[in-house]
């Protein structure tokens, strides 16, 4: 009686499409984003360029190990432009594919981390525009992020404002390097704003911010730089539980990508046991962290764990729970994750539909 | 209720209270008394580990009478341990003036011989050396090298620089050849932000933050090649957590494997550098709370070399032996009290 019971539903997960939680669509030539800009922009960044935080203009401080700063090899479109930047490619050779039905857009152009707020604020709203128009337009199996200046409140709720109506937009975006930790209270009014409209807030990991990427100053290698990388989203966690977020927008989603995951169970062990013995200091937090843990955050699965012992990766998954992590490949990256090959493990039919499809399908209301 | 024989143990991780200008005044020579008492350099303690406050102090261990009797009632005799290691968390790590840090560096190696070492045989010390001064850091390794009480330099988990610079090479070449482990301990000597997004409003989450430090400092030991070039140097991390290693060996050999050709002198994969070089004081445990899952914490480091027994004496993490976690084997349990910690500090055999 009980084994069409367990066949059923691992041939249906089989089956049935994917959700890719972290696609970069890329500018097809270096100006494109202008024609999406006002004169006034058009002509600051012809004359000035966009200043961030990266010492570099135009180039990556830790240069990348493969062509166009860490791309795939293969991924370059036959018709020319850089990876990721043709739809018709991008569809064949990863949506078809992979079999994805829904592919979420994180584009990593500068709009947030812009010196300039008011230039950072028009960079993110043409961005917006150029997803809609190149991408989750033309193709529906694509959703776009809304992507905001999130150092300029103000500006960032009018963006909000200004697209949530589209229903393409799935999540509202901004980077985990913000410039002070993001569980402070300049940030709540995009919180409240994301908890009104049931938008999910997604932090991808970023490749430079205003501080050193460790807490001893800049890194010398790509090596090292990389993995630095996931303690912003530690960070991100941490910050937002300690200061009370969640207590005042419980309803609040976030979603960590890029950042890998099997940092998680250790954290939530350590923030259980400091706020057991400090919780005085921070009385606002009224729950265990492990709590706000399970209810308020969602962590994108690429690129993957993998330990020593593949066996080892089911220990971390059980203990973060397979319904909180979203799959994704982050095409056309250089260490994109294979739907087919990703995890080294067997998952039940029920941990793979909730890790491949189910949970995202849920959190962003794909439909 | 410890269900485990501690007699014979080592504690690698225990707290005189720090010493206060007075305490150092008699290791100065005048110019350093001067400076020490006309500008008062008196306490000396690090914002990101500020000993006088409430968690660092468990109620029941505060009181007047001489610490070190204070210690010998309350740690030594009681779990009956061959060796204690002394670490003083010093704002000499923070002090912007090398100078000063260097003279009060010295000043604390010489109390603590005196004030310590001297008055109890069982007593270890981990050696302050000024990170800000290298040279001057090297002068004072090969000074104290001779008195084998000294068995590790100690250092932090968030510094100016990432532990790896070739700047701090000369100090790793002399603690190589005299057998003296790197400890890293907890803190921040606040040269940088302890986070990507700044200072942090609360102290816990400088707590929570700390195992960033730890991965990102042995991540550096690493790609710079310090173990290439100083293949006998162990690094022990103090109050790091210890759970939190496995992700960092997981995903550093991932890079590794796709990013080699950037260092190119680091010949094998980061989790076996780690598995060889880097040791972790076992207080506090970031753990699960049934014995089966820490079992499996610890499993997935692959070794059981790399745990060594601690208590935090007097800070609140202490819990006696209560703090070595459930699920852990008598052979487990055995190697990280005694065996590990033996095989990590060879100067404890001298």
């Amino acid at each position: 009686m009980e084994t069409p019971v367990l066949e059923r539903p691992q041939e249906s997960a089989q089956t049935l499409g994917v959700v890719d939680c972290d696609i970069h669509p890329a500018f097809s030539r270096p100006d494109q984003l202008l024609d999406y800009l006002p004169e006034r922009w058009k002509a600051h960044m012809r004359d000035y360029a966009v200043r961030t935080a990266n010492p570099l203009l135009g180039t990556l401080p830790y240069p990348r190990l493969t062509p166009g700063n860490g791309m795939r090899r293969d991924s370059w479109p036959p018709n020319g432009g850089p990876p990721a930047s043709d739809l018709a490619f991008l569809q064949e050779q990863l949506l078809d594919e992979h079999n994805i039905d829904f592919g979420i857009l994180q584009p990593l152009a500068a709009g947030s981390m812009a010196f300039n707020q008011e230039l950072g604020a028009a960079l993110c709203a043409a961005l917006n525009d150029w997803q809609i128009d190149k991408w989750a337009g033309p193709e529906p199996r694509l959703r776009a992020s809304i992507c905001i200046p999130q150092e300029d409140v103000k500006a960032s709720l009018a963006e909000i404002d200004r697209c949530v109506a589209d229903g393409r937009f799935v999540q509202i975006a901004f980077p985990p390097r913000t410039l002070e930790p993001c569980g402070r209270s300049r940030y709540w009014p995009i919180y409240e704003a994301a908890e009104h409209y049931g938008l999910p807030i997604g932090l991808h990991t970023s490749a430079f911010g205003y501080r050193p990427n460790t807490p001893s100053g800049w890194t010398s290698f790509y090596l090292e730089e990389h993995f630095a990388a996931s303690n912003s989203l530690q960070t991100v966690l941490s910050s937002m539980i300690l200061e009370g977020v969640f207590e005042q927008f419980p309803k609040l989603k976030v979603v960590l990508v890029e950042g890998g995951f099997s940092w998680l169970p250790s954290l939530v062990w350590r923030l259980d046991r400091e706020w057991k013995r400090m919780r005085s200091e921070v009385p606002h937090v009224k729950r265990p962290p492990s709590e706000y843990v399970r209810e308020n955050f969602w962590y994108t699965t690429q690129p993957i764990e993998e330990p020593e012992v593949n066996r080892h990766l089911l220990d971390i998954l059980r203990w973060i729970g397979p319904d909180r992590l979203m799959f994704s490949t982050d095409y056309p990256h250089w260490d994109f994750d294979d739907p087919r090959f990703a995890f080294k493990v067997p998952l039940t039919p029920t941990e793979r539909s909730a890790i491949f499809r189910d949970t995202a399908i849920e959190l962003f209301g794909l439909k | 209720m410890s269900a485990f024989e501690t007699a014979g143990a080592i504690d690698c991780d225990v707290h005189p209270p720090s010493p206060r200008g007075a305490d150092l005044l008699p290791y100065l020579d005048d110019y350093w008394k001067e400076i020490v008492t006309t500008r008062e350099v008196d306490v000396l303690e690090l914002m990101a580990y500020p000993e006088r406050t409430r968690p660092y102090m468990r109620p029941d261990w505060k009181g007047d009478g001489d610490p070190l009797e204070q210690m010998q009632r309350n740690l030594l005799d009681p779990l009956g341990l061959e060796h204690a290691i002394l670490n003083v968390v010093s704002g000499a790590h923070a002090l912007f003036d090398p100078y000063l840090s260097t003279a009060i560096c010295r000043a604390t190696n010489d109390w603590l011989a005196d004030k310590w070492l001297d008055r109890d045989s069982r007593l270890r010390a981990s050696m302050l050396v000024p990170f800000q001064n290298v040279e001057a850091a090297v002068e004072e390794i090969e000074r104290r090298a001779g008195d084998k009480r000294f068995v590790q330099i100690l250092t932090l988990a968030m510094t100016e620089l990432p532990l790896g610079r070739r700047i701090y090479w000369p100090i790793y070449e002399a603690a190589a050849k005299h057998g003296l482990p790197i400890g890293i301990h907890a803190g921040s000597n606040y040269r940088n932000a302890p986070s990507h997004s700044g200072f942090h409003s609360f102290l816990i989450e400088d707590h929570v933050a700390q195992p960033q430090g730890f991965s990102t400092q042995v991540a550096s030991l690493i790609a710079e090649g310090v173990f290439t070039k100083y293949p006998e140097l162990k690094v022990v991390l103090i109050e790091s957590g210890v759970t939190w290693l496995p992700a960092l060996m997981w995903r550093m050999s991932k890079d590794w494997r796709g990013a080699r050709i950037e260092v190119p002198w680091v010949k094998e994969a980061p989790a076996d550098i780690i598995r060889k070089h880097v040791r972790m004081t076992s207080q506090p445990f970031d753990g699960p709370d049934n014995a089966e899952d820490v079992a499996k914490a610890l499993d997935h480091l692959l070794s059981d070399e790399m745990v060594l027994f601690s208590s935090d004496y007097p800070h609140w993490h202490f819990e006696g032996l209560d703090v070595l976690p459930e699920g852990l084997s008598a052979d487990r349990m055995n190697k990280i009290l005694r065996d590990n910690v033996r095989a990590t500090y060879a100067r404890l055999g001298d």
